[in-house]
């Protein structure tokens, strides 16, 4: 094989350019154009203030996930811990500035962005779990012990995040976790005791659950109580949707988010505005392209070679399933109200970066999914 | 190859557990559409119309209400242009600038600024605040002229009621002003902003049409109701607007006359048409007032005000008829065949078993006839009479005359008063009828009460012989003129005889100008205008036997409120009687205090020709008030 040659020597760039999966570029380039439509929808027809300054954003992430794509995953591997590790001082610099400062605080204010840690340790956790998992034979798996590093690298931010407090992202990560375990091959018995455990965690849980966040999970469960109040929101995004029907009332003529109906139309309930103005057809299109990028994300795990690649890509799949998923199911009414952005779609920085760094993540084991690597980390030569 | 197979192994779990969660992503997935599916298919025409119900709000547009006009056309209730100085808070920078800008040109009062701060608070920015009403030209010009150091202040045009005959007219008319908690009925007009209904008069018995119909203006709100523009309109109606049967020279002259009162009232009708010429209590008031609002002192002063300036003493004031009354008991008489020529002894009381019912005058009348007895208003032979008529002829006389019922006046509050009867004083007091109650009930007192537009429907209907009914609204304009036949009379007879009518004519001719008549004083000497009227009074205390043997009070030495009520009822000109008047001064005295006013207005009706000149066309359009 010509490919399984490649990979033997050194490899050019060009070679490598070749070697990204194109495709999977363009349906990610569709999903950004959609995007940056409906950011202008947003703004009643206007590139400012969100259209432009996403199309910028978008850019730089574009060129992040190609360039991620082309580093060797080696590296990857190599400095998946320190990432990690970067990542949760980063974390924890927050949690002392926000202490400092004025109530809760979830960003670093870097002028061009407000870098979320939270959002980067999703993609650094699942770094750091890839090259875990990857050390570990079928035995080690097995071993009730060696789950307890791995389960430290998850609780440690998790709950940095739930102080911040944000439960969505805290909750996501925990989920991402969860399938990484899963697809590690973690026996099952011990998710149900994990399970078991978190249900039986869920009065002491609840304790610590800001007044507001408790008035979200009460919301979601009664919503009929309260529709001038916390069920506004919710309510309001359904009548959106709702009157949007098949094919929508047109681009730029959805009156819930143009008359404000909808509140933060442009970020976390901007599926509702597309489907508002684009009908169910529009965001079946939308939900389309998501499921082609998830697609990609599982055939990539599947065809690589090792065991690091397939970890970082199921892990990051469903990361981004995470994000599709919670995001419209919570403007739908489905789940409670949890600040997790649409991917590729809402407005805002580190969200988008995030994921535009996941999925070149994935194109990276693409790239290199011929590349055989140890449990040591160590690459091996094929056959 | 162990490291190899190990690897097949992760391998092979790794495949299937991937395919089981992308399976499980697949399964969440399908949710997601299937709630799609659920809300934006099946539910999508519910969620059509709650957006609907979102972003279209209905504002309704106040009608124009109708003007109000006299017989000749002539507006007694207006619609005056109201300039308001608006502030818009998002159009400033600077709120308390801005008011201080203001205060340097126009006249803002420190109460007002309190209330503008504390709707500030409550408003959202970009509702319109109303900080000062009624601008002057002057004032107005003022505004205009500085409107670039002014930011945030415009000004608005609205309308405001206008009385320009005040108080001379505010019985009639009544007033309009803020619709209170219990008049909301849901009709969505009433919840307007500044809508004015009519409380009183005129302008509560005519209101739904005053009111006009309310025009509709669909606009697309956003979540904050701000509105983003107008999707539709539809134009209201502007309310109908009456003509009135008053003539408002003649108001204004009663008005003026009753002045010299403390308080009283009197009605002039159109014997022909029973159109009401004059209608006035006083004391009045000032029915802009309301329209403006009435601070708490000015509200407490007109109700603690022991002549109740706000009751229309026209209509809702009720007296004893007093000797006015008289004529119904002689025409009760000459109807049952008693003759103009019944003669009675007055030695100045009369005995019914052991009371004794008093003469006016103390030393009695001697022998009299009926006219004599109208004419001097001999109390005694009215006792002989009525004691040989009976209370139920009386009684069933009066109600042909019109009292003792509502006479049906388009105004609200009329009272019926009371004319007794066996039935009734067995019903309301529980007692039978007692003979001396007739006697008393002959000379017009007792308990019979009746209002001044009572007493004049019946003088009205002594002259005519005619159910002459009043009415105060001629028509609205626009609305075809009723077609009236003028050669023949417009109301149905009494059926009573001429000649019992005759009597009763030559009798109150004498009473008013025949030398020993009771209101020769007051006769007008003028040819062809000459009235015939009757003289009563009614007193309001008991006299006593102890103060009958120390002789009378004299109603001067006596309190206001103790003191008789002077009574007048007439008509004229004698020969072909045109207009009918009836007066009441409250505690004047007697009725020398009512004579002389009810001449003085009977007098200045027939100058005016209020009922002989032409009227205006209701088809006719008015005037336009001055627009700007």
């Amino acid at each position: 094989m010509s490919l399984a040659s490649q990979t033997r020597g050194p490899v050019s760039l060009g070679q490598k350019l070749w070697q990204i999966n194109w495709g999977l570029v363009f349906v990610v380039a569709m999903a950004g154009g959609i995007g940056l439509a409906m950011l202008y929808s947003a703004a009643n027809g206007s590139f400012d203030p969100w259209a432009s300054r996403q199309a910028v954003r978008f850019a730089i992430g574009f060129a992040f996930m190609l360039i991620a794509a082309l580093i060797d995953i080696r590296l990857w591997l190599r400095y998946a811990y320190l990432i990690y590790f970067a990542t949760l001082a980063l974390l924890v610099a927050v949690e002392i500035s926000g202490t400092i400062g004025m109530g809760a605080q979830r960003w670093i204010d870097l002028k061009f962005i407000k870098l979320q840690p939270s959002e980067i340790m999703k993609v650094a956790m699942v770094l750091a779990l890839a090259r875990h998992f990857n050390g570990l034979s079928n035995e080690d798996i097995r071993r009730p012990l060696y789950l307890i590093v791995p389960l430290a690298l998850v609780l440690a931010p998790a709950v940095l995040v739930l102080k911040q407090p944000d439960l969505g992202t805290a909750v996501m990560l925990l989920m991402v976790a969860g399938a990484v375990f899963f697809a590690a091959g973690v026996m099952l018995w011990k998710f149900g005791v994990l399970l078991a455990l978190g249900v039986a965690a869920v009065p002491i849980g609840w304790n610590f659950l800001h007044e507001y966040q408790r008035l979200r999970v009460l919301t979601f469960l009664t919503p009929e109580n309260d529709p001038q109040g916390s069920g506004y929101h919710i309510l309001q995004s359904k009548i959106a949707l709702g009157s949007g029907g098949m094919f929508g009332k047109g681009f730029m003529e959805g009156t819930q988010s143009h008359l404000n109906f909808l509140p933060e139309k442009q970020t976390d309930f901007i599926f509702t505005m597309l489907a508002e103005e684009w009908g169910m057809v529009g965001g079946l299109v939308l939900l389309g392209l998501y499921v082609l990028i998830l697609a990609y994300g599982f055939a990539i795990a599947l065809r690589s070679r090792n065991h690091f690649g397939r970890i970082l890509a199921v892990g990051l799949t469903a990361n981004f399933f995470l994000y599709v998923f919670i995001n419209i199911a919570m403007v739908m009414g489905l789940i409670p109200v949890v600040g997790v952005p649409l991917p590729l779609i809402s407005y805002g920085g580190t969200a988008l970066l995030t994921v535009m760094l996941s999925l070149g993540l994935i194109m990276c084991v693409y790239v290199h999914r011929d590349r055989r690597i140890s449990r040591l980390g160590l690459s091996e030569d094929a056959g | 190859m162990a490291r190899n197979n190990e690897d097949n192994e992760r391998y092979r779990i790794f495949t299937r557990r991937a395919l089981l969660l992308g399976g499980g992503q697949v399964a969440l997935l399908s949710a997601l559409v299937g709630r799609m599916y659920y809300l934006q298919v099946l539910e999508a025409d519910r969620y059509a119309t709650l957006a609907e119900e979102n972003r279209i709000n209905l504002k309704l547009l106040a009608p124009r209400r109708g003007r109000i006009f006299d017989r000749f056309g002539v507006p007694l209730a207006a619609n005056q242009q109201n300039f308001r100085v608006m502030l818009l808070r998002e159009n400033t920078d600077d709120l308390e600038a801005t008011l201080a800008a203001l205060g340097q040109i126009v006249e803002v009062r420190e109460r007002e600024l309190k209330r503008v701060r504390r709707e500030i608070g409550r408003k959202r920015s970009f509702v319109p605040i109303t900080v000062r009403e009624n601008l002057s030209w002057e004032e107005l010009a003022r505004v205009e002229l500085h409107s670039p150091n002014l930011p945030g202040i415009s000004i608005e045009v609205g309308e405001t009621r206008r009385y320009p005959y005040g108080a001379s007219m505010a019985h009639v008319l009544g007033y309009v002003a803020a619709v209170s908690e219990q008049e909301l009925t849901g009709d969505r007009l009433l919840e307007l902003p500044g809508f004015r209904i009519g409380k009183n008069g005129i302008e509560r018995q005519h209101d739904h049409l005053l009111r006009g119909k309310a025009g509709t203006s669909q606009v697309e709100v956003n979540a904050y109701g701000r509105i983003i523009r107008e999707l539709s309109r539809s134009e209201g109606e502007p309310g109908r607007e009456p003509v009135l049967t008053l003539d408002v020279g003649l108001q204004n002259f009663v008005h003026q006359r009753l002045m010299s009162e403390r308080s009283a009232a009197a009605v002039v009708l159109d014997i022909e048409t029973g159109d009401v010429l004059a209608l006035t209590s006083v004391p009045s008031f000032d029915p802009s007032a309301f329209n403006i609002g009435l601070t708490t002192e000015q509200w407490n002063a007109l109700m603690g005000n022991p002549l109740h300036p706000l009751i229309n003493k026209s209509v809702s004031g009720t007296f004893a008829p007093g000797s006015t009354f008289k004529m119904t008991v002689a025409l009760a008489a000459l109807e049952m065949g008693i003759g103009a020529d019944q003669r009675a002894f007055c030695p100045g009381f009369k005995k019914l078993g052991r009371s004794r019912f008093h003469c006016w005058k103390k030393y009695g009348h001697g022998w009299l006839d009926m006219r004599g007895g109208i004419q001097q208003s001999c109390d005694v032979y009215f006792y002989e009479l009525a004691h040989k008529v009976g209370i139920d002829r009386i009684s069933d006389m009066a109600m042909r005359l019109g009292l003792g019922a509502q006479v049906g006046i388009d105004l609200p509050h009329e009272r019926a008063g009371t004319v007794p009867t066996r039935a009734w004083k067995l019903a309301t007091i529980g007692e039978p009828w007692q003979g001396g109650e007739t006697l008393v009930t002959g000379i017009g007192q007792g308990f019979l009460l009746t209002t001044p537009l009572q007493l004049a429907v019946m003088a009205a209907r002594l002259a005519s012989g005619r159910q002459v009914t009043p009415r105060l609204t001629r028509g609205f304009l626009g609305d075809s003129e009723p077609e009236v036949d003028t050669t023949e009379p417009l109301f149905e007879e009494l059926g009573v005889k001429d000649a019992s009518l005759k009597v009763i004519h030559e009798a109150m001719d004498a009473v008013s100008n025949h030398p020993r008549g009771t209101a020769y004083r007051y006769r007008i000497e003028e040819e062809e205008q000459q009235l015939a009227g009757k003289t009563g009074t009614a007193q309001v205390r008991r006299i006593s036997l102890a103060e009958r043997a120390t002789g009378v009070v004299k109603n001067e030495d006596m309190p206001w409120r103790f003191r008789d009520h002077g009574l007048f009822v007439c008509f004229a000109p004698v020969q072909q009687p045109r207009y009918a008047c009836a007066v009441v001064v409250e505690h004047g005295g007697g009725s020398g205090a009512a004579a002389p006013v009810a001449r003085d207005i009977i007098l200045e009706a027939q100058r005016r020709r209020s009922a002989e000149r032409p009227v205006v066309p209701l088809i006719a359009v008015a005037p336009a008030p001055r627009r700007v």
